[in-house]
Formats: structure tokens, C-alpha cells, sequence
């Protein structure tokens, strides 16, 4: 295994202030970048490090930066995308608490690469205390002049501001993000135009979740090529992996990408294997919008190769068998779980943050929440697991922005692999409440 | 008819009359919040302005309030209210000294969120959405709070409690009520304790 990268020196006490910060290394990759490198040879080595989205779709993070539009006269903006809001995943929140530092030597080179005079860190409003502890990590940056006007006597000059979101999903979304910023409802929009041209305030814009931009400060260190060493094929580099559920070691752990599931799930070093040693029965591995995988499937693709922590092995097999890394929001269910219970769960977050606009997600979701709850409190009928399913394929693919896709596939997914229990709790329905009791009365 | 009469008793349509103004401390906040954007895009101050006005005028965000928000940002009201009713964090009625939320999505749920939940309905003896009649306690049902893997978690106005029992919940539950009577009902050390 390679050492940490995003989570390095985590364990020093202090790290969280400038100086221990610094002391042991901090900043070094902002000299580096702004004394001896170009906006283009930043932007190249990022390009070369192959480091993709960590905010969920894994879209390649230099491809991401080359669309910005750099001919337009407009200021250009950097927005991080600190909404952490998928179920599962709270890498995001781990690192900024931790190490806010990090977060801005990579907004610093960011903005750098990208020509930025302006940063806003779009942060979800339930974080309230993570915005003191960023504003006394940018207010230590200023004081130690890697902010504000000049920045080490060159002629780059970066602002960098939090602005705190209030309470909704889907400004996760970037172009909802991008409203929500503006002091609008969260309400994605259509695209194109793409925020590289019209983003923030109408103005070319780049839209980063933090795990991407806090990895860009290690990438300028190390350089592109050694970042790419890293990791398995497409999948490079390091990803922070928030583990939950139904484990002995809940939390968040930074992998090189290509770890085998099975050892991430089971090694000490990670998870530790499955709380009171029970058996292994599901993974959602990144985030609750990427469909459930039972255990076979999850260890071991269909091929009958060994799963793999990376962006391609998760989705071997489409959605067929596969899956998807998503947010590394690492979501482990026991032989105990409910799978019709837990999806109707999802499916009521999803009616929940449902932006209203698309009717296919508005109703679609109210409808699958209702059916899957009649299933799941003994007034379901057989027709309904196929009913599910076609709402599913109606709303996927027909909506503005990916939230319908991320309320459908959960949806889709349990009743692909766990079609047996959708069927038990129509055709016996208080044995499944008697089991549920039962579970209920050991907490 | 019915639903007219349910619209006019909405809390958004309802004006106190009552004068709001931030006092001159917390005015330069404001403005220096509104300093970050850029001239011409002042609107975009709304969601942190909001958050500053229902801290400051008692919880929750009146009409009055709103439209104070408004006058200061330079916006119609109505750009106001749509933006107050999309966001799960403002609340447009009265609530409680403290607003406890408790997360019932997926991981939280399965690591034991709803008998959190079942605890709290039993204890305050009111339903979700609901007030205790002293108001001190208003208790809500919120989606994922990104404290999954220290769940069961509950936020209390601004602050997280994880990893929650039924005895613990009691405990804090006692504790804050002994910060309210004693007049400091945002004691920054109760959350130590707990954590």
C-alpha cells in the first residue's frame, strides 16, 4: 500500500492550525506552483496525474478544467463543492474538519491553473461548524500571505469565501449549486450551456468537489506522473472511502484504487469485517444512489474475477451485475437487513429532496415511495414489484439533472438481486413483521 | 372554502407588524458577508443573511423578517419567500429554544436511528413537526446529515450528537434543559461532553 496522501500526517497533533500545518510540509506545493510553474503546466500535471471527480461521477478532473472558457472577458470563478449530502458518504466532512489546510493549498493551485480571482466554498448548511473552522484556515492563510493581493510577490491575487448552504440535496447537483450560490432555489439547470461558459453569474465557471481539489495540492508535490503510478489503470490515485453500516469499523479510510473489496471490507486495517461476526448480505459501495450489489456480486464480478476498489471493476458488468464507486460512501448491510425496508428508506430521501421541476421525479419518486411502503407494511400486491420497476425506467434518463437516475437505480437494483424478498413480504406478510420485531427488540 | 382559509392562516401570509431591524453589531456582519459577492449580485448574500436573521429574531423567519431581508439585499420579498420555503433549515413558524433533529435516512436507520426516534416521541410525548407545550423542545425527522458512520445522529440547533443511546438522549435532553432555565441555552461546552 502507498502511504496517505489526502489524510497525510493526520494523526500530528495540531494539525488543524497553520503552523504544525506548514511545519510539516504545508504549502510547499503553493510555492512550488506559483515560483516555478505556468497556469499550463499546473493544468498538466493534473491532466497527467489522471485524477478524476471524487464528488460521485469520476469524470476526469484536467478534461474538466480544459472546457473552461479562457477567450471570454468575464471573471472566472472556482466553486468547491463542500454539499456533502449523499447517504453514506461523509469523506468530505472528515477531511475538512481534520485538515482544512489541505482543502485551500488545493484551491490555492486551483485557482492559480485556472486564472480565479474569486473561490467560494459551497458548504451544506448542517456543517455550521465546519464553516468556523475553514474561515480560521483561510483567515491563517491570509495572515501568512498565501491569500489576498500578491500572493509571494507574483501577480496572482485569490479571495477565497464560505458560503453556507441551508439544507438541500440536491445542491450537490453543480449547476444547482451554482443557483443556490446565486440566492435562488436549489433548482438545477439545463445544460448546455456547461458552467465552463456559463456558470456562476453567468461567468466561465469550474465546479470541484473537495476530495478532487484537496488532491491537487499532493499532485503539484509529487508530480502528475508519480500521482498516476498510483492506483490501477484509469483509476488512479488515492480515494477516501467513508465505510458504514453494519461493521466493526465504522469511518473513513483513504485506499490506493484497486484494493480488492473484499479485503477493504474485512481487513483490520479497514472495516474489520461484519459487526457481531454476522454474514455479509449487501453493499451499496458509493453512496445511496449507486445500485445495491448482494455479496457474491459485490466480492466478485460476474466474469468471476475479484472485485476491485476502482471506478471500472465496480461498474463491470453495467448494471446487470455491476455498480458504482459514486462518492466512496461505503454502505455494508448484514444478513439482517431489510432490503425492502432500506429501499423504501431511500426512496423516502429522494421524495424528499426531489427539486419539484422534472415531473418524472416529482411524482415519480412520491409514487415509488408509496408503493414500496404499502409493501413493506403488509398491503402490498405482486403487481407492484413490477410497477416499481417501470416507474423506475420512467423516470431514469428523463430528468434535468442525475436525480432521478440516483432515486431509480436503488430502486431498480434491489428488485434485480433481492426480488425473492420483495415477493415474500407480499405473499407473507406477517412473518416479515414478526421477523422485523424480532430484530427490533435486540437493539 | 377550506383551502383558501388554510392559505390565509399560512404562516407566510401572516404579518406580525412588528418593526425588525438587526442591531448595528450584527448589521456590519451583514454587510461584510455582502461585501463577497460581487456588486451587482447582492442576492446572493440570501441563504447566509437568512441564517443570521433566524438566529437572530427568535428562531424562525416571520414575514416581517423576510421582507427586511429583503429591503437589505436590494431584492422583491418574493425572491425572499421562495427561497425560505425550498430549504429544509429555515422555519417559518415558531419553534422551541432547541430544534431537534434526528436523521432517518439509510445508515442512520439501520444502525438503530428509528428506536432514536421512537425514544424521543415517548419522552416529549409529541409528534414530528411538533412543539413541547413549555417550548422548549421541537422535535423534527431530517434526511441524511453526512454522520453516517456515527450514527445514530441527532442535530440540536447547530450541533451534532452521534452515536446515540437512549440513555445518552435522556442525559442530554436533561442537560439542556438546565442550560435553558439558567438563561444560556447555547453553552458551547454541553457538546464535549457528549462527543
Amino acid at each position: 500500500m502507498g502511504g496517505k496522501i489526502l489524510l497525510a500526517n493526520i494523526d500530528v497533533p495540531g494539525i488543524r492550525g497553520y503552523d504544525v500545518y506548514r511545519s510539516n510540509g504545508g504549502y510547499t506545493s503553493v510555492e512550488k506552483a506559483l515560483r516555478e510553474m505556468t497556469q499550463a503546466q499546473v493544468t498538466a500535471e493534473v491532466n497527467k496525474s489522471g485524477l478524476r471527480g471524487r464528488g460521485g461521477a469520476g469524470f476526469p478532473t484536467g478534461l474538466k478544467w480544459s472546457f473552461l472558457d479562457r477567450k471570454s472577458d468575464k471573471p472566472r470563478y472556482l466553486v468547491c463543492n463542500a454539499d456533502e449530502s449523499e447517504p453514506g458518504t461523509f469523506k468530505d466532512r472528515y477531511l475538512m474538519h481534520h485538515l482544512p489546510h489541505r482543502l485551500i493549498e488545493g484551491l490555492i493551485i486551483s485557482s492559480f491553473a485556472l486564472g480565479v480571482k474569486t473561490c467560494y466554498i459551497y458548504i451544506r448548511g448542517e456543517f455550521k461548524y465546519l464553516v468556523g473552522i475553514l474561515e480560521k484556515a483561510i483567515k491563517e492563510a491570509h495572515l501568512h500571505g498565501f491569500l489576498g493581493e500578491r500572493i509571494l510577490g507574483t501577480d496572482f491575487s485569490l479571495n477565497i469565501y464560505v458560503h453556507p448552504g441551508a439544507g438541500a440535496y440536491i445542491c450537490g447537483e453543480e449547476t444547482a449549486l451554482l443557483e443556490s450560490l446565486e440566492g435562488k432555489r436549489g433548482n438545477p439547470r439545463i445544460k448546455p450551456p456547461f458552467p465552463a461558459f456559463k456558470g456562476l453569474y453567468g461567468c466561465p465557471t469550474v465546479v470541484n468537489n473537495v476530495e478532487t481539489l484537496a488532491a491537487v495540492g499532493p499532485i503539484i508535490s509529487m508530480g502528475g506522473e508519480a500521482y498516476a503510478m498510483i492506483g490501477k489503470g484509469k483509476s488512479t490515485g488515492t480515494k477516501l472511502i467513508s465505510a458504514c453500516g453494519n461493521i466493526k469499523n465504522p469511518g473513513v479510510y483513504e485506499i490506493e484504487m484497486g484494493l480488492p473489496v473484499e479485503d477493504f471490507i474485512y481487513s483490520p486495517e479497514y472495516c474489520g469485517g461484519i459487526a457481531n461476526d454476522k454474514y455479509l448480505k449487501a453493499v451499496i459501495p458509493g453512496g445511496s444512489s449507486v445500485p445495491i450489489l448482494p455479496a457474491d456480486l459485490i466480492l466478485s464480478t460476474a466474469k468471476g474475477e475479484k472485485r476491485l476498489m476502482t471506478y471500472e471493476s465496480l461498474a463491470d458488468g453495467d448494471f446487470e451485475s455491476g455498480t458504482m464507486l459514486g462518492s466512496g460512501g461505503f454502505i455494508v448491510y448484514d444478513e439482517d437487513a431489510c432490503i425492502v425496508r432500506n429501499t423504501w428508506n431511500l426512496t423516502r430521501f429522494y421524495r424528499h429532496e426531489s427539486c419539484g421541476q422534472c415531473s418524472p421525479c416529482r411524482e415519480g419518486t412520491g409514487w415509488m415511495e408509496k408503493v414500496l411502503y404499502r409493501i413493506e407494511h403488509r398491503q402490498g400486491k405482486m403487481s407492484d414489484i413490477d410497477l416499481l420497476v417501470r416507474v423506475a425506467k420512467n423516470i431514469e434518463g428523463n430528468t434535468i439533472c442525475p436525480l432521478g437516475d440516483a432515486a431509480a437505480w436503488p430502486v431498480a437494483s434491489a428488485i434485480r438481486h433481492f426480488r425473492v424478498e420483495f415477493e415474500e413480504h407480499v405473499l407473507h406478510p406477517a412473518a416479515m413483521l414478526e421477523k422485523e420485531r424480532h430484530l427490533k427488540l435486540k437493539y | 372554502m377550506n383551502h383558501t382559509n388554510n392559505l390565509i392562516n399560512h404562516p407566510l401570509f401572516l404579518k406580525e407588524g412588528k418593526k425588525v431591524a438587526f442591531t448595528s453589531e450584527v448589521l456590519n456582519k451583514v454587510h461584510s458577508l455582502m461585501e463577497r459577492y460581487p456588486a451587482d449580485q447582492q442576492k446572493s448574500a440570501l441563504l447566509p443573511v437568512l441564517h443570521i436573521a433566524q438566529e437572530e429574531f427568535g428562531g424562525y423567519l416571520s414575514v416581517d423578517v423576510m421582507d427586511y431581508v429583503a429591503a437589505l439585499l436590494g431584492i422583491q420579498p418574493i425572491e425572499v419567500y421562495e427561497v425560505a420555503t425550498f430549504y429544509s433549515m429555515f422555519y417559518l413558524e415558531k419553534t422551541g429554544t432547541y430544534v431537534i433533529e434526528v436523521c432517518r435516512t439509510g445508515p442512520c436507520a439501520i444502525s438503530g436511528g428509528e428506536m432514536i426516534m421512537e425514544h424521543l416521541l415517548e419522552v416529549l410525548k409529541i409528534k414530528p413537526g411538533e412543539t413541547t407545550p413549555d417550548g422548549m423542545f421541537t422535535l423534527k425527522e431530517v434526511e441524511c446529515l453526512g454522520s453516517c458512520g456515527t450514527g445514530p445522529v441527532m442535530q440540536v440547533n447547530t450541533r451534532y450528537f452521534e452515536h446515540l443511546t437512549p440513555g445518552k438522549v435522556d442525559k442530554i435532553l436533561a442537560e439542556m434543559r438546565e442550560y435553558a432555565n439558567n438563561d444560556k441555552p447555547d453553552d458551547s461546552t454541553w457538546v464535549e461532553k457528549f462527543c
